[in-house]
C-alpha cells in the first residue's frame, strides 16, 4: 500500500463518512465477517428508485471502515439495480486500491457492498 | 541448539519481502519446512512412488515399507505401545471427526454428558456441538479465568461425563493444560478422553502413556511436515470396537456383493489411497525434530516467549492475552494494540516482511468468554530468534505511530 492511499484510509478510519443510522430507513441489513469479527450495518433510503441517503454503523479494520465510508458516499444517487451490479473491481476503484493480490483484505473491503446488496434484497 | 544451523535448513527463510528479511511468526497456523523434509517428499516421487499394500512389484513394496516406517516413527514419537494405534488422516480436524463419527455416533445417546473447554479451536468444538445437538446430549464447558486458564474446580464437571475432549495447548493464549489430570479424572469417571495436540506435538514432548488419554489428534503441517497428513492415536481396544466411517478400498479384508468384513486397525480407518508422500514427509519431520530434541525445542521457545512477554509487555498500549508465567504457556503470544484493528497491524507488518496472524484464530468462544475483540498473534518455532522479536516490536511501535495511538 502506498503512503498516500494508507493515510487516506487511516483518516477515514478515524473520521468515517456517513457514520450513523437512518431511523426510518427503507432498507437495512447487517453482516459479519466471522473470521475477524468485522460487523457492518447499512441503512438506505430510496425515493423514486434512487438511493437518496446511505449511512452505516459498525466495527472493523481500517479497510472495511474506509470501504463503508466511500461506498455509502458512492451509493447516493444510484438505483438499486446499479448497486446490485457492483462487483469487486468497482469496490477497488471506489477505494482507490488494488487488492487483487490480497484476497483476505479484499474480503474486508467487500463486506460493506455485500451488506448493501443484502439490504436491497430484503423487503422494504 | 544451533538456531543458525537450523535456519540454514529452511530455504524459505532466505526469501526477501520488499527487500527485507522474512520474519515468519505464524507457526501456530503452519510451520515452514526444512530441506530434509522437502527432499524426502521429492525423492519419494523421484525414486519410489507407487500405490501401497496391494502391489507386488518393487516400487509398491518400497512405498509400503516407507509408509509403514513413518507410522512406526510417529508411534515412537508419542510413545504409543503399538504402531497399529496410529491412524493417518488428512489433519487434526479429520482425526477428531473420525472419533465423532465412528465412536461418538455409536456411543453417545440422549442425556449423555460431553465435556470440552472454552478454549477449544473450532476443530474440537464444532464436531461436539453437532453431535450433542443430533443426539440430545448435554455439552458442558470447562470455563476459563481472566488469564485464559481453566478455572479451579472446573474438573468437577467431568463427574458423570461419557466423553471429555480438551486441547493440550491453546492456539490463542498458549496456555498448557494439565491434560494428565483431566484424562485421569475422565478415566476415573469411566469417560473416554481425547486430547487435541495440534499445538503441543510440534513444540514439546507429548507422551500418551503419561497423558493417559484414549485418543490424541494432531496434524503434520504444524510440525515441519507437508499439509494433508494428520494423525489420530487411539487405544487399540477402543479402535477395535469401532466401526469405520469412510468406506472403500483397503478398509475391508473381504468384499462381497451383499456383505463385507472390515480390515484390522489401522487399515479399516484408512479407506482409499492415503497421502503416502505426506506420510513419508511426516516421518522425515519426526526424524528432524527428534534430532534436535523436543526438550531443547521447548526450552528454546520458552526463552523466546519469556523475552517477548517482557519486551512486548513494556510497550505502551499493547496488552498481552494469557498468563505472564512462561512455564504455563507455549511459544505463542497474542496481543491487542489499542486503537488499531489486528488486520491493520498484520497488514502493515506484512509490508516489513513480518508474518503474523490476526482475527479470532478459529477460537471464537475463547474470545467471547475472555471478553476479547479480535487479536494479533505471534507464534514461535525452532528457527525464530530474539532479534526477530526486537524487529517485531520496533515495527509495532511504527504501527502505533501510523495510527497516531
Amino acid at each position: 500500500m502506498d503512503e498516500i492511499a494508507r493515510e487516506r484510509i487511516i483518516e477515514l478510519y478515524k473520521n468515517p463518512l456517513n457514520f450513523g443510522t437512518i431511523p426510518d430507513a427503507d432498507y437495512t441489513a447487517e453482516l459479519r465477517n466471522s473470521a475477524c469479527g468485522d460487523i457492518i450495518r447499512i441503512y438506505l433510503q430510496v425515493k423514486n428508485n434512487k438511493i437518496i441517503d446511505a449511512k452505516f454503523e459498525g466495527e472493523g479494520c481500517a479497510i472495511s471502515m474506509a470501504s463503508a465510508s466511500l461506498l455509502t458516499d458512492f451509493l447516493k444517487g444510484k438505483t438499486p439495480e446499479e448497486v446490485r451490479n457492483l462487483d469487486k473491481d468497482d469496490i477497488q476503484k471506489i477505494l482507490g486500491m488494488d487488492l487483487s493480490r490480497n484476497p483476505s483484505r479484499l474480503r474486508c473491503a467487500l463486506l460493506p457492498l455485500e451488506t448493501a446488496k443484502k439490504a436491497l434484497a430484503g423487503s422494504k | 541448539m544451533d538456531v543458525e544451523k537450523i535456519r540454514n535448513d529452511f530455504p524459505i527463510l532466505k526469501r526477501k519481502i520488499n527487500g527485507k528479511k522474512l520474519i515468519y511468526l505464524d507457526n501456530g497456523a503452519t510451520s515452514q519446512k526444512p530441506i530434509q523434509v522437502i527432499d524426502a517428499v521429492s525423492n519419494f516421487y523421484k525414486k519410489n512412488n507407487a500405490n501401497i499394500h496391494r502391489g507386488i512389484h518393487i516400487l509398491s513394496e518400497e512405498s509400503t515399507l516407507m509408509y509403514d516406517d513413518s507410522r512406526n516413527k510417529v508411534s515412537r514419537f508419542i510413545h504409543s505401545k503399538n504402531p497399529e494405534e496410529i491412524i493417518f488422516t488428512r489433519n487434526a480436524t479429520e482425526s477428531i471427526n473420525l472419533v465423532m463419527y465412528s465412536w461418538g455416533k455409536e456411543n453417545i445417546s440422549r442425556g449423555d454428558k460431553i465435556v470440552i473447554s472454552e478454549m477449544e479451536h473450532h476443530s474440537n468444538l464444532i464436531p461436539w456441538v453437532v453431535l450433542a445437538k443430533e443426539k440430545g446430549a448435554t455439552l458442558e464447558y470447562l470455563e476459563l479465568d481472566k488469564e485464559g486458564l481453566i478455572k479451579e474446580g472446573e474438573l468437577e464437571k467431568i463427574k458423570g461425563a461419557k466423553f471429555v475432549s480438551v486441547v493440550h495447548v491453546s492456539n490463542v493464549t498458549g496456555v498448557i493444560n494439565d491434560v494428565e489430570k483431566i484424562c485421569r479424572t475422565a478415566s476415573e469417571e469411566g469417560a473416554v478422553s481425547l486430547v487435541d495436540a495440534s499445538q503441543s506435538a510440534p513444540h514439546m514432548k507429548v507422551d500418551i502413556q503419561s497423558i493417559g488419554c484414549d485418543f490424541l489428534a494432531f496434524t503434520g503441517h504444524k510440525m515441519l511436515a507437508p499439509t494433508g497428513i494428520g494423525v489420530l492415536y487411539g487405544k487399540k481396544e477402543i479402535l477395535d470396537s469401532m466401526n469405520p466411517f469412510l468406506f472403500g478400498g483397503e478398509m475391508v479384508v473381504e468384499a462381497h456383493k451383499y456383505d463385507m468384513r472390515w480390515n484390522s486397525v489401522p487399515y479399516k480407518f484408512e479407506a482409499g489411497t492415503p497421502n503416502i508422500s505426506g506420510a513419508v514427509g511426516l516421518g522425515s519431520a519426526v526424524d528432524y525434530l527428534e534430532q534436535i530434541g523436543m526438550e531443547n525445542i521447548r526450552a528454546h521457545e520458552k526463552k523466546l516467549v519469556s523475552y517477548a512477554l517482557e519486551k512486548l509487555g513494556a510497550v505502551n498500549g499493547i496488552s498481552i492475552i494469557g498468563p505472564q508465567d512462561s512455564s504455563r504457556r507455549s511459544g505463542i503470544i497474542t496481543f491487542e494494540v489499542k486503537g488499531v484493528h489486528p488486520h491493520d497491524v498484520a497488514s502493515i507488518l506484512s509490508e516489513e516482511g513480518i508474518c503474523l496472524r490476526s482475527g479470532y484464530h478459529c477460537a471464537q468462544p475463547l474470545h467471547e468468554s475472555m471478553g476479547l475483540q479480535p487479536t494479533t498473534r505471534a507464534s514461535f518455532y525452532i528457527y525464530n530468534t530474539e532479534e526477530e522479536i526486537d524487529f517485531l516490536i520496533e515495527n509495532l511501535v511504527k504501527v502505533k505511530k501510523i495510527f497516531g495511538v
